[in-house]
C-alpha cells in the first residue's frame, strides 16, 4: 500500500540508509513509525561511538511502548541528531527527512551488500502486514 | 482465534485507525491523528470513544439489594435510583475482582457496567455470589458503548439530546434519546474530564455515532484513553489493581465503606487495624531525565544490595505526561515511602531514575 523512497537502502527492521558521503546517514521507515505511533523519547548513541550490525545502538520511545534500535551495518558514528532530543516528533512528520536519527562510517563494508532494495523491502513489508 | 469487532469497527476502519488486539478485541488503539494530538482534544474540546468492548449486566429482583451489598465495598445498594456509583468487587482476602460502576435505576434494578477483560470473570463472580438473590442478564453482546468526553462533551451532548440532559450531575444517569437513539446516558468517564457515557444498542451505535462526529466530536484510540485516565490517576484494572492488591493499598479508601458488611469487609477492616504496609503512589519525573517509567518496572533501593534485593517497589502504570509535563506514573511502594516529596529509584531498563512521589491527582481541570 505504501510507498517507499527508492533513493534508499533498508532494512528487514523498518530502518532505511542514505549515502551520505563516506557515511551512511540512518532512520526509521514510514512502516515502522505507523506501528509506533506518536514518539516521545529517542536515546542515541554519541559521537565517535563504535556500533555492530543487529546490535542495539539506541532506544525509541512511543507514548506505549519502547524499542530497541538495531544498528543496520557496523562501523563508527559520525553524526547524530541533536533535534530529535527536543524535538522527537519530527521522527513522525519526517522519517526520511528531519527525523533521521544517526550516520554511521561503515567499517565492513561488505555489509552494505546485505542491505535490501525498496522492492525487497516493499515485499518485506507486504509480507509483515 | 478471530479477534470480536464492536458494531463501530468499519467506521474505525473509514476513519484511518490503527487496530491492535485489545484483550481480545480489534480495537483502534490511535487515528490517524496520533495520541498526543487526540489527547490534547479531550483536555481542549471533545473526543469519542467507542467501548463497546466493556460489559454490561443488569441485576434485577425484589431482593437485588441484597447481592449488590455483599458484592460492592460501596454503598451501591443504598443508593437514591438514578445515581452511578464507582465500587470495587473483593474477594474475602480483599483483592479486587473487579473496578466497576453500578447504575442504581430502582429498588429491584441495577445496571453495570464491567472492565472488558473481566466481563466473563465478573459474571462468574455475580452468579457465584448473588445466590439466585436475583436475576442476572448479560447484555454485553447486544450493547455498544461510546464515552463523550472533554470540556465541549457536555454542550455537544446535550445539545443532540435536545436540551433533555442539563439536569443531569456528575455520577448520575437517565434514559435519553440522543441523535433520535434511545440510550442510557451516564454522566461519568474515565478521562479526568466532564462528560457522558453513553450505553445503546449495537444496532444503533453508528448512527449516535456518526452524529457525535458531525457535531464536533473526534474519535479518539484506546493510547489516549489510557494517558488521559494516567494524568487523573484513574486506576486501571490488570496494571494498578488485581487479586494481589486491595482497595485500601491501591488508595480507593474513599470507595470502601465498611461499616457494612460485604464480601472482603472483614480481611480490609483487618487490614485497616494493622496499618498498611505498602501503597499506590503517583509519581512524576522531570522531562529533563528523558525517561519513562513504564508497568512492570522495580522501584529499588541500591543501599539494600543489588538485583532482586534491592526491589522495594512496583511500576503499575507509566507513561508521558501529555498535559502535565514529564512522565507519571503509579507504583505500589512501601509506606515508609509514600509521603508526598519523598524520592524514588526506578530501574528504567537498567538505567537508574530518580522519580519523586506526589499526592493527587497529576491533571484537574479547572
Amino acid at each position: 500500500m505504501s510507498s517507499y523512497p527508492t533513493d534508499l537502502r533498508y532494512t528487514s527492521d523498518h530502518e532505511w540508509l542514505r549515502s551520505a558521503g563516506t557515511a551512511w546517514r540512518v532512520g526509521i521507515t514510514q512502516f515502522a513509525v505507523n506501528q509506533l505511533g506518536d514518539i516521545t523519547i529517542v536515546e542515541l548513541p554519541k559521537v565517535g561511538a563504535t556500533v555492530t550490525k543487529g546490535e542495539s545502538f539506541g532506544t525509541i520511545e512511543s507514548v506505549k511502548s519502547v524499542s530497541e534500535l538495531f544498528a543496520p551495518v557496523s562501523g563508527r558514528v559520525t553524526a547524530v541528531n541533536a533535534a530529535l532530543d527536543g524535538s522527537p516528533e519530527l521522527i513522525n512528520d519526517e522519517p526520511y527527512a528531519g527525523g533521521w536519527m544517526i550516520e554511521i562510517e561503515p567499517s565492513h563494508k561488505a555489509e552494505l551488500e546485505e542491505l535490501l532494495s525498496p522492492d525487497a523491502y516493499t515485499a518485506h513489508v507486504a509480507a509483515a502486514e | 482465534m478471530e479477534r470480536k469487532r464492536t458494531p463501530l469497527w468499519a467506521l474505525h476502519k473509514q476513519h484511518g485507525a490503527r487496530l491492535i488486539d485489545f484483550g481480545g478485541w480489534d480495537m483502534p488503539v490511535a487515528y490517524a491523528t496520533g495520541t498526543l494530538k487526540e489527547h490534547k482534544a479531550v483536555r481542549e474540546a471533545v473526543g469519542l470513544f467507542d467501548v463497546s468492548h466493556m460489559g454490561e449486566v443488569y441485576l434485577r429482583g425484589p431482593r437485588v439489594r441484597e447481592a449488590v451489598e455483599q458484592l460492592t465495598t460501596n454503598a451501591c445498594a443504598a443508593a437514591t435510583p438514578g445515581k452511578a456509583v464507582y465500587t470495587l468487587l473483593c474477594r474475602p482476602s480483599g483483592g479486587v475482582v473487579d473496578d466497576c460502576i453500578f447504575y442504581k435505576r430502582s429498588d429491584t434494578e441495577f445496571f453495570v457496567i464491567v472492565n472488558a477483560s473481566n466481563t466473563a470473570k465478573d459474571l462468574e463472580w455475580f452468579r457465584e455470589h448473588t445466590h439466585s438473590l436475583c436475576e442476572i442478564e448479560d447484555v454485553s453482546d447486544a450493547t455498544a458503548l461510546i464515552a463523550v468526553q472533554g470540556p465541549k462533551a457536555v454542550a455537544l451532548v446535550d445539545r443532540l439530546a435536545g436540551g433533555t440532559l442539563t439536569g443531569l450531575t456528575s455520577f448520575t444517569f437517565a434514559d435519553a434519546v440522543i441523535a433520535g437513539v434511545p440510550c442510557v446516558a451516564a454522566r461519568t468517564g474515565y478521562t479526568g474530564e466532564d462528560g457522558f457515557e453513553l450505553a445503546c444498542a449495537n444496532a444503533d451505535a453508528p448512527r449516535l455515532w456518526t452524529a457525535l462526529v458531525e457535531a464536533g466530536g473526534l474519535p479518539i484510540g484506546l493510547g489516549a484513553r489510557d494517558t488521559l485516565r494516567l494524568e487523573s490517576r484513574l486506576p486501571l484494572y490488570g496494571n494498578d489493581l488485581d487479586d494481589d492488591h486491595t482497595p485500601l493499598e491501591a488508595a480507593l479508601g474513599w470507595a470502601v465503606k465498611l461499616d457494612r458488611e460485604f464480601l472482603g469487609a472483614a480481611a480490609l477492616r483487618a487490614q485497616k487495624q494493622r496499618g498498611l504496609e505498602r501503597q499506590l503512589v503517583g509519581f512524576r519525573i522531570p522531562d529533563e531525565a528523558r525517561a519513562i517509567a513504564r508497568h512492570g518496572y522495580a522501584v529499588v533501593d541500591r543501599a539494600l544490595g543489588t538485583g532482586e534485593a534491592a526491589v522495594i517497589g512496583t511500576v503499575t502504570s507509566g507513561g508521558p505526561g501529555i498535559t502535565v509535563g514529564g512522565a507519571i506514573g503509579l507504583a505500589y511502594v512501601p509506606v515508609a515511602r509514600a509521603a508526598a516529596g519523598t524520592q524514588l529509584t526506578i530501574d528504567c531498563r537498567g538505567k537508574d531514575i530518580v522519580a519523586t512521589v506526589v499526592s493527587g491527582k497529576f491533571y484537574k481541570r479547572t
